[in-house]
């Protein structure tokens, strides 16, 4: 009833007062759309252009193929910098999440001497530009004679992550009720029983999280990778080399393969947080 | 007894690992900072003479580099937060049960390569893109006016690549405010840009820090976007840092400016945290 009374005092409105008023409602909304497009159009740049027939240089359209999806390999050096990257990454992520969660579950759950001093040290890696981190990096193991490549790659990635698995883990340390650890002991479970059987399994999304965004910072480095990786080639190294003559679509897809994969994992994770939510 | 010992022990692995690699290089670079050439030697030797003239000498013949890093960090650092605010507000208070949808979409595009998307902005603003010839026919921009090589790419992409340093802080700030604060305020008869002022803003402010902080260092020491997205007149203080280690190998030099852009980054932050943190935001 009521719908029908607006509709019959619309046309009454002028057309521009109703885009204003429409425009005053939905202005958050309009402002969320624009926001999201300007985040979005370079990577559904790089994904439209993964399909580009492109031959060399991929700087025009020149037509639609799935060959680069075929072969994602073709472009040379490509997937050996993807493998690189991947290596790397996934022993970083190891190492610095080990270490890590120890800090964080020192300085979480326990009080001691020097507490605000070992703060310090965590928060003194993620303020500190990364290019003096990679240079300073590099100029010692020059004095030590270690040529820079893989292993001093790796350790310059653990020495970046650290901080960040630090930080995520003991959010997630902070976040537990207390209550559930004294309730463990109460049944007669010893220290590390308490520590394996409950605090662990309450613990572990915030390592998991963690352990992530130590690939995905280790995956993506490009400044610290390229002070310490001497004739390593990376991934986003590969890039940035390739920048300057235009990349080759293989590296659009694999690009695209990493957004996609990353989302899925996302939402894989959601969904299992919400089930157990239920 | 043990339990004394245990956060030391739990401490021990990963302290010893970042004074070895974290804290020794720092110090390492500091010495090297006023060392001087071997008199005879081959490039890329140096020895220590305690030359702090050095510091000098590398500011001055660097200060535009130096100017053009702080002033390019603080204006992507500031639009950032334009950017960031009314969305991080539009996730947290409008977004209803789509709140974990809109922060997946926020972190999403940050799963591409950061240089697969600065070079797609090279591409995107360049001639062959679709912006530039766009905008000439509407008549914004001269036939003569380029997009990349600029200052204004340089900022735009600093600005887009730190972003969700800025969004995700700003979202946990903002989430985590009581809408029953805003809605008395309402009550109160204040007028919506009196309650965001003097209730959303404020109880916002740990976020703006924290959001600013994380834009402002990377973006200050960044040389990756004036690399593929500008010329050699917007150059940045990493872009003189790069070349002169891997180019002039000139390490004094490069370690000098480091931390010279270490420091300043230090003092420019303490006494940003210090007003934030003490004075009443107005």
């Amino acid at each position: 009833m009521s719908k029908k009374i607006a509709d019959a005092t619309i046309p009454t409105i002028p057309l521009a007062a109703r885009f204003q008023r429409w425009f005053g409602r939905n202005l958050i909304r309009v402002y969320m759309v624009l926001a999201f497009t300007y985040l979005f159009i370079p990577v559904a740049y790089t994904f439209a252009f993964s399909f580009n027939d492109s031959g060399k240089s991929n700087l025009i359209w020149k037509g639609f193929t799935l060959d680069n999806w075929k072969n994602p390999c073709g472009a040379p050096e490509v997937c050996n910098a993807l493998a690189n990257s991947i290596k790397i990454g996934l022993l970083a992520t190891i190492f610095s999440t080990i270490l890590g969660t120890m800090i964080a579950f020192a300085i979480g759950r326990h009080k001691f001497k020097g507490r605000s001093t070992s703060n310090l040290l965590i928060f003194l890696p993620m303020a500190t530009p990364e290019i003096v981190l990679g240079a300073s990096l590099l100029s010692l193991f020059l004095v030590f004679k270690i040529n820079p490549g893989f292993w001093p790659t790796v350790i310059a990635h653990v020495m970046f992550c650290i901080s960040f698995v630090v930080v995520t883990v003991k959010a997630r340390i902070a976040s537990l009720d207390p209550r559930l650890e004294q309730a463990a002991m109460d049944l007669y479970a010893n220290e590390f029983q308490t520590f394996r059987r409950v605090t662990l399994p309450l613990v572990a999304p915030g390592i998991a999280g963690a352990a992530l965004l130590a690939f995905s910072l280790s995956f993506d480095d490009f400044i610290i990778t390229n002070f310490n990786s001497g004739t390593v080639i990376t991934f986003p190294k590969f890039v940035y080399t390739a920048a300057a003559r235009g990349i080759p679509a293989q590296a659009n897809v694999i690009g695209s393969g990493m957004f996609f994969l990353a989302l899925a994992i996302v939402i894989a994770g959601q969904l299992v947080n919400r089930r157990k939510a239920r | 007894m043990g339990k004394i010992r245990t956060p030391y022990l739990l401490l021990l692995p990963g302290f010893g690992f970042l004074f070895v690699f974290f804290i020794l290089p720092i110090l390492n670079l500091a010495q090297t900072s006023t060392q001087t050439p071997v008199g005879g030697g081959d490039t890329g030797q140096y020895e220590q003479t305690f030359r702090f003239q050095n510091y000098i000498d590398a500011f001055v013949e660097n200060k535009e580099q130096f100017g053009r890093s702080f002033v390019y960090a603080l204006i992507a650092t500031f639009l950032a937060l334009a950017i960031s605010y009314p969305l991080a507000y539009a996730i947290a208070f409008k977004s209803g049960k789509y709140k974990n949808f809109f922060l997946v979409l926020v972190v999403a595009p940050f799963f591409t390569s950061f240089l697969l998307r600065t070079v797609a902005w090279k591409q995107i603003l360049g001639e062959e893109g679709f912006v530039v010839p766009t905008l000439r026919s509407v008549g914004i921009i001269s036939d003569s006016t380029t997009l990349t090589s600029t200052a204004f790419a340089v900022v735009m992409g600093m600005t887009y690549n730190f972003l969700p340093f800025m969004t995700l802080p700003l979202f946990a700030s903002i989430d985590r405010i009581d809408p029953r604060t805003l809605e008395a305020s309402g009550d109160l008869y204040a007028n919506g840009f009196t309650t965001f002022r003097k209730v959303t803003l404020p109880l916002s402010m740990p976020g703006v820090v924290a959001g600013t902080l994380l834009t402002f260092i990377p973006a200050a020491g960044d040389y990756v976007n004036a690399a593929i997205l500008g010329s050699p007149n917007t150059k940045m203080i990493g872009n003189v840092i790069e070349s002169r280690y891997f180019k002039i190998v000139d390490y004094p030099t490069a370690a000098a400016l480091s931390f010279t852009l270490m420091a300043a980054i230090l003092i420019l932050v303490t006494v940003y945290i210090r007003k934030a943190g003490t004075e009443e935001l107005v």
